[in-house]
């Protein structure tokens, strides 16, 4: 039996989907060490302690609400602080992020503080009897899966927020609060500007369904087709190849691919992208995927559970049409 | 300005991997390695900055066995002015572990700027950069998608999920490079030459602990193989059926 702590990302104050996952996770494992407690860490601006309802229902047994003016937004520093703080006073058996933007900054961090081995990006969560943990990591750009071992008695491990499914139970939290560590107002890294992308959409990492244009769309007007059909979707991300990123028609964070954003839906709507190796790397895992392609050669249509060859500029709009009759029907 | 730029060699991003009898990692016969991609752009970066600036030294580093020298050299022919190997028989999978034997060369270096890649394309991890700077004490900034220096600061800008922030840091600190940032420069047949007798130092890596092992490695399943339901905008409506009814997205 041993105890897991985990942060519970948020961003504007509201709870992330990643770190609902990241408890998941937590819970899997505090269960499998034969009934431990999930301890949730939250940190925000004062009334982000208001989360932990939610987070109970979510897994957490514990709360701990780390509440600050100056953590309205993430603070990297203080919040690796606060974990490493917490983790000390306990006896974790491990310390489970998200792989986001988020988790990919504090783990790290978090692991060289307690001099505590970290994995990255883990999907699957073995066996965790003794002093030993299993997990599963995809490596070479998800071409290949990486089992490996983490020895000693803790370890800090970080979740793809796609690997397992948000918990939903009637299980009510406990709170605690904790002050910050380290001074929120005194990190040397300083936030001078957030730019927020596209209004009204989720983010790539949050979103069920995913919309993607490629060079087949031919110009960078025509991707508002592509955003027509994500909005029909109602729930839709929307992404693009590195090819479209590279020549300046979407921006460099909306890449989907090997060297960009990893991604896996429930459904991939490929637009006008042939396939190369580079983007399949980045989305092959998606549960459903379809494929709009004027060659029917393709290698995209080698891996799309559905797929239409023709011209992109003609097929869209009927999509999207007919997307919304659909909705509009059920 | 001196900075360094930890690099590392990786396969081909492009190989179609098999799996080693060993069941332990991938079958590298025959499988082309080179500079990882965002180690190129970090190198690239501090070339840049370099070049601005007008004066400095650019010192490239990297773990591993003597097939590594080849990576460090490619640094140095496209302008790096020397290069350190920190000999490991093989990379561990363990990024502290690395991270340990880079601070320990790092330290006390003097560095004001130490550069990374934001990941590797083997481990995919993301771990040593930031490690690193933990374990020197420094400033990190991850995944910087543009960077600026003056005057001692730094400015970097990061692509989060949805957004981007504007952060600003004093130096000296570690900054790991996202793609997009700039070009690689490939190597003139002069620099190419000039770099051989440029200095390469080697030594014995100081390791921390392994406690991260590989215990297998296996190939993704394969998915289902893909089908063509029709052409043009007649097959949008079996489409759709097929989505609600078989996919049951919506």
């Amino acid at each position: 039996m041993a105890n897991v702590l985990v942060f519970a990302e948020t961003r504007g104050g509201e709870l992330r989907k990643a770190g609902l996952v990241a408890l998941a996770a937590a819970r899997k494992l505090a269960d499998a060490t034969g009934g431990g407690e999930v301890h949730a860490v939250v940190a925000g601006a004062p009334g982000v302690a208001a989360r932990a309802e939610e987070l109970g229902h979510a897994g957490a047994d514990v709360v701990i609400a780390v509440e600050h003016a100056a953590l309205a937004n993430f603070d990297r520093e203080s919040i690796a602080a606060t974990i490493v703080a917490r983790a000390r006073g306990g006896s974790y058996r491990a310390i489970v992020l998200g792989f986001t933007a988020q988790g990919r900054d504090l783990g790290p961090r978090v692991a060289a503080q307690l001099d505590a081995p970290l994995v990255s990006d883990i999907i699957e969560l073995g066996d965790a009897s003794g002093d030993t943990l299993t997990v599963k990591h995809p490596g070479y750009a998800n071409k290949v899966i990486i089992e490996m071992t983490i020895a000693g008695p803790a370890a800090v491990i970080s979740v793809r927020p796609t690997a397992f499914a948000p918990i939903r139970a009637e299980r009510k939290a406990r709170v605690e609060s904790m002050a910050p560590a380290a001074d929120p107002g005194a990190s040397r890294v300083k936030v001078k500007e957030v730019v927020e992308g596209a209004k009204g959409r989720p983010d790539l990492a949050d979103a069920p369904i995913i919309v993607a244009g490629g060079r087949g769309l031919k110009a960078p007007e025509n991707f508002k087709l592509v955003e027509e059909l994500a909005d029909a979707f109602g729930n839709a991300a929307v992404g693009a190849t590195r090819a479209v990123t590279d020549e300046g028609w979407r921006p460099h964070a909306d890449q989907i691919g090997q060297t960009g954003r990893q991604v896996s839906p429930q459904l991939y709507v490929a637009v006008g992208i042939s396939g190369a190796i580079q983007h399949l790397a980045g989305m092959r895992t998606s549960k459903t995927i379809v494929a709009i392609n004027k060659d029917r050669e393709a290698p995209i249509f080698k891996v799309a559970d559905y797929g239409i060859v023709g011209d992109v500029l003609e097929i869209v709009p009927a999509l999207t049409q007919a997307v919304r009759e659909a909705k509009k029907g059920h | 300005m001196k900075i360094a730029v930890c690099i590392k060699r990786t396969p081909d991003s492009e190989t179609r991997f098999r799996i080693a009898s060993t069941s332990r990692a991938v079958d590298e016969a025959g499988v082309k390695f080179d500079m990882d991609d965002f180690a190129s752009y970090a190198v690239e970066v501090a070339l840049q900055l370099k070049e601005k600036e007008g004066k400095g030294e650019t010192v490239v580093i990297a773990l591993g066995p003597d097939p590594v020298q080849e990576t460090l050299r490619k640094a140095m022919s496209m302008g790096a002015d020397r290069a350190i190997q920190l000999k490991v028989d093989a990379v561990p999978f363990d990024g502290l572990a690395v991270a340990k034997a880079l601070a320990a060369e790092l330290q006390g270096g003097g560095y004001d700027l130490v550069l990374f890649g934001k990941h590797a394309f083997d481990t995919s991890a993301g771990i040593v950069g930031t490690a690193t700077a933990e374990l020197l004490g420094l400033p990190v900034v991850t995944a910087a998608s543009k960077l600026d220096i003056a005057g001692g600061r730094g400015t970097a800008r990061r692509e989060l999920e949805g957004a981007a922030e504007i952060v600003e840091f004093p130096l000296p600190a570690v900054v790991t490079i996202d793609e997009g940032i700039a070009r690689p420069r490939y190597p003139s047949l002069k620099n190419i030459m000039a770099a051989k007798k440029k200095p390469l130092e080697s030594k014995a890596a100081q390791l921390g602990p392994v406690r991260v092992t590989v215990k297998g490695m296996a190939l993704p399943p394969d998915r289902p193989a893909g089908r063509i339901i029709g052409e043009g905008t007649a097959a949008v409506s079996e489409l759709v059926r097929l989505l609600h009814s078989e996919a049951k997205v919506f």
